[in-house]
């Protein structure tokens, strides 16, 4: 029974000289913007997970809120 | 979609730093980061130019390529983000940008560089969209909310123009034409031509 004893405190002792893999890690993969946030503050005028009208609306946007020459003339 | 490209329209800058703070603001940026900045070119000088520079999100992105532990990533819309549980804080990537976007908080024992930040075009990072882990990392995810990057729908005068590359180039052009001048774009051919970034641009070419 000792015996066991020791050879348990001994399993013990030596693992903490074992090393610790230093492995390079890669970047999580990324869920695509398109499928949304869930959010309450998320702009109207498309539908999470619909690749087409987000890219639509986006572009409307862009074109709203950035091209002065159109909005003003 | 074609890439989400940044430009800014060097004729309209007014170095008011409304983009600066709009990130700042938006993304809660930490203490000693500003992911974004207004220089100005010939300051006190008449006729000096100022631009709004931050990431430009290349189409090949030194950072990307000089990383020893491979943090940096690319979505489908072309935006250049990294995972900061991957970076180790070595710095290489802030050596290798040509407009020094990436950013180090400085709160670290003895000085020790931090995770690297910078802008993320408001697209957040690798944790879930819209969670709590990757606005505390990375700032908010306007792109998956349906909007634009803060910096330039806050712009007052519309200098700083962000979103799909074509539309960018559209208006950009229009504004040219109309006005007859300013045709230079600041960084354009540096971040998004088809020679390799950092090479230096031909004699009498525009960056």
């Amino acid at each position: 029974m000792k015996h066991i004893a020791w050879i348990a405190v001994a399993c013990v002792m030596l693992a903490a000289c074992g090393e610790k893999p230093q492995t390079a890690g890669s970047p999580k993969s990324d869920s695509a913007a398109y499928t949304g946030t869930g959010s309450v503050f998320t702009a109207p005028g498309w539908k999470a997970g619909d690749k087409t009208a987000w890219e639509l609306h986006l572009k409307a946007r862009q074109q709203n809120s950035q091209n002065d020459y159109s909005r003003m003339n | 979609m074609a890439r989400m490209k940044f430009v800014c329209d060097s004729e309209r800058c007014i170095e008011c730093n409304g983009c600066v703070t709009a990130c700042k603001n938006e993304n809660e940026v930490p203490w000693g980061v500003n992911r974004r900045r207004v220089v100005t070119l010939n300051d006190g000088v008449p006729g000096e130019k100022s631009i709004s520079v931050a990431c430009m999100h290349c189409s090949d992105a030194p950072c990307m390529a000089v990383c020893p532990v491979n943090c940096f990533y690319k979505t489908d819309e072309g935006v250049v983000l990294h995972d900061k549980d991957v970076c180790i804080g070595c710095g290489y990537c802030s050596y290798a940008c040509p407009f020094g976007a990436p950013q180090f908080p400085s709160q670290g024992t003895f000085g020790v560089r931090g995770k690297m930040d910078k802008c993320t075009f408001c697209a957040g990072g690798p944790e879930e969209n819209g969670s709590q882990a990757e606005f505390e990392k990375y700032g908010r995810n306007r792109l998956a909310e349906g909007k634009l990057p803060a910096c330039a729908e806050m712009c007052s005068t519309k200098a700083l123009l962000a979103g799909d590359g074509d539309v960018v180039a559209d208006i950009f052009r229009n504004r040219v034409v109309q006005r007859g001048k300013g045709a230079e774009v600041w960084g354009w051919g540096t971040a998004y031509g088809s020679k390799k970034a950092g090479q230096a641009p031909e004699t009498g070419a525009k960056s």
